[in-house]
């Protein structure tokens, strides 16, 4: 077997609270990611989802535990890493082509070569007619194509995208699902995914894991039944209404097992379960 | 960062209602003197001003003194936007900065600056650095606070998207800080510069060697030549309305278009 792209073992987190508590926000994950598998992330609010993809993408330090990109220990963001996050985060006074290159450029890229390599992106993302264009002219689903070009400027063998369709409306977002595995399968990039969708999770991850709240910890793995290349059928497929529901009874087996259910965690639960019929 | 290109349509468009305003000015100012028969020595017509305006610069009166009062300005508002650049940086980053300096800088702002020249031009002479001292006071303020306020509300997401791309700190400064904190920066840079010639002129008053405040005062006083005094005047307003100008093109380019 080849070494994992990404392995944590027993890592840990906490925050300070206000008030001087300390917050456990993951302790005791162990996860392993192939490379070139998807892998998605699922769980109420305060499981820690957000936390663990910024533990494994360097922008957070696990207070014990290990972390390994590709072997190496994480110290802090690493080239190899993309980060997508839940919003744009396009700077306003850049045009598009000007974003995309700015991995490039802060890595001292010289300007030819980036700006042709930003357009190559552009035209991967299908915004190549959008270059000269400002951020705020886009709308928010071109905005988070720009942010996904972007994270691909440096080449990275691994994508981290931190719930970046929630935004997006449920036709803009399938579409999006789509264009994602597209990209994927034409990048082959190790892609881990942070949603809120068990259908989402389903239809593009090869696995689901499922992260219970304060503490987060995996608590189930939930294979997808689908092929690939997948297409937009599979979305509406038996067997991905199958999976999801096996992912919902993990989420509703948290649920149940909390003591004293934390009303935030139950509402997303319960929010979360409504998705798309 | 370059502004949009502009067709020549526009800015005709954009210019008719400041040549309107300006000949309406005129006419009223015109038909006050008219209708009031007011004498050259309380209000002098438009044209008079005019004639002593155009005078002044051919008999040489005007030039030394607009160039004194230009050469305070544009040193006063250096130094005071320099100094204020730097202390709204270290007041937005470093908390205890801004708990001991805040109170003095509210203090030194507060007094007016009429109060504070007279003991400045005892400490720094009665030549061009006092001068500039009064000018850069004046203008710190409104840059400082601007600037502070600027990179406080530079969005942390971004910085996080810096670190992300493993950004320097020198880098996350000038690509992602300087820019996102320039609109508020800029908006204290053009509110300094009209009050560096405030600065400028109560500077000139307190201490009067040369410059446009001296010549406004001359005119009034020993000079008794209200015209000249009306000159100086408007050669004032055009310096402000100049630099201010200045500034919004400054603000333009380094802005740009933000849609």
């Amino acid at each position: 077997m080849t070494s994992p792209a990404i392995r944590l073992a027993g890592v840990r987190r906490t925050f300070e609270a206000p008030g001087g508590s300390t917050l456990i926000a993951l302790d005791g994950v162990d996860l392993e990611v192939a490379p070139n598998e998807v892998v998605a992330l699922i769980g109420p609010n305060g499981s820690g989802k957000s936390t663990l993809l910024r533990v494994i993408g360097g922008l957070l330090t696990a207070d014990g535990g290990t972390v390994e990109v590709e072997g190496r220990a994480v110290t802090g963001p690493d080239p190899a890493v993309g980060f997508v996050f839940q919003e744009p985060r396009l700077l306003p006074w850049r045009d598009v082509l000007a974003n995309v290159a700015l991995p490039l450029e802060l890595a001292g890229t010289p300007r030819a070569e980036r700006e042709a390599r930003a357009h190559d992106l552009l035209r991967l993302v299908g915004l190549d007619g959008f270059a000269a264009e400002r951020p705020t002219r886009l709308s928010g689903g071109m905005r988070q194509r720009v942010a996904l070009a972007r994270a691909l400027a440096l080449g990275p063998s691994i994508l981290l995208l931190d719930e970046p369709f929630s935004a997006l409306d449920e036709l803009t977002r399938e579409r999006f699902d789509i264009e994602l595995l597209n990209l994927w399968q034409k990048t082959s990039t190790t892609v881990v995914l942070v949603t809120h969708s068990m259908t989402e999770a389903v239809f593009l991850a090869d696995r689901t894991l499922v992260l219970s709240p304060r503490p987060g910890r995996v608590v189930a793995t939930v294979p997808s039944p689908l092929g690939r290349p997948r297409r937009l059928a599979d979305l509406g497929s038996a067997a991905t209404a199958e999976a999801a529901a096996e992912v919902r009874a993990a989420l509703g087996d948290i649920r149940a097992l909390s003591a004293d259910p934390d009303p935030a965690d139950l509402a997303a639960v319960r929010a979360g379960s409504e998705g798309p019929s | 960062m370059s502004a949009q290109p502009r067709r020549p349509g526009r800015l005709i468009r954009s210019a008719v209602p400041v040549v309107l305003g300006l000949v309406v000015f005129i006419v009223v100012w015109q038909m006050v003197v008219f209708l009031g028969r007011y004498p050259d020595y309380i209000l002098p017509g438009p044209w008079t001003v005019l004639q002593r305006f155009a005078t002044a610069w051919t008999e040489g009166t005007m030039a030394p003194e607009v160039a004194a009062t230009l050469q305070e300005i544009v040193l006063g508002f250096v130094f005071g936007a320099g100094i204020g650049l730097a202390a709204g940086y270290a007041l937005a980053r470093s908390r205890v900065v801004g708990l001991v300096l805040s109170p003095y800088l509210v203090a030194a702002q507060s007094t007016p600056i009429l109060a504070l020249a007279p003991l400045l031009i005892l400490w720094f002479g009665p030549g061009l650095l006092s001068k500039i001292v009064i000018c850069s006071l004046i203008v710190f303020f409104p840059v400082a606070v601007s600037t502070a306020v600027g990179f406080r509300s530079v969005d942390p997401r971004l910085l996080e998207l810096g670190r992300s791309l493993r950004a320097t700190p020198r880098q996350i400064l000038m690509t992602l800080e300087v820019p996102a904190a320039m609109p508020s920066i800029m908006g204290g840079i053009r509110v300094g510069v009209t009050l560096a010639v405030v600065g400028a002129i109560v500077a000139e008053w307190v201490s009067p060697e040369s410059g446009l405040g001296v010549l406004i005062n001359l005119a009034r006083g020993s000079l008794f030549d209200i015209p000249l005094m009306f000159a100086a005047l408007l050669m004032l307003a055009l310096v402000g309305v100049g630099l201010y100008g200045i500034a919004v093109l400054v603000e333009r380019w380094l802005v740009g278009d933000r849609g």
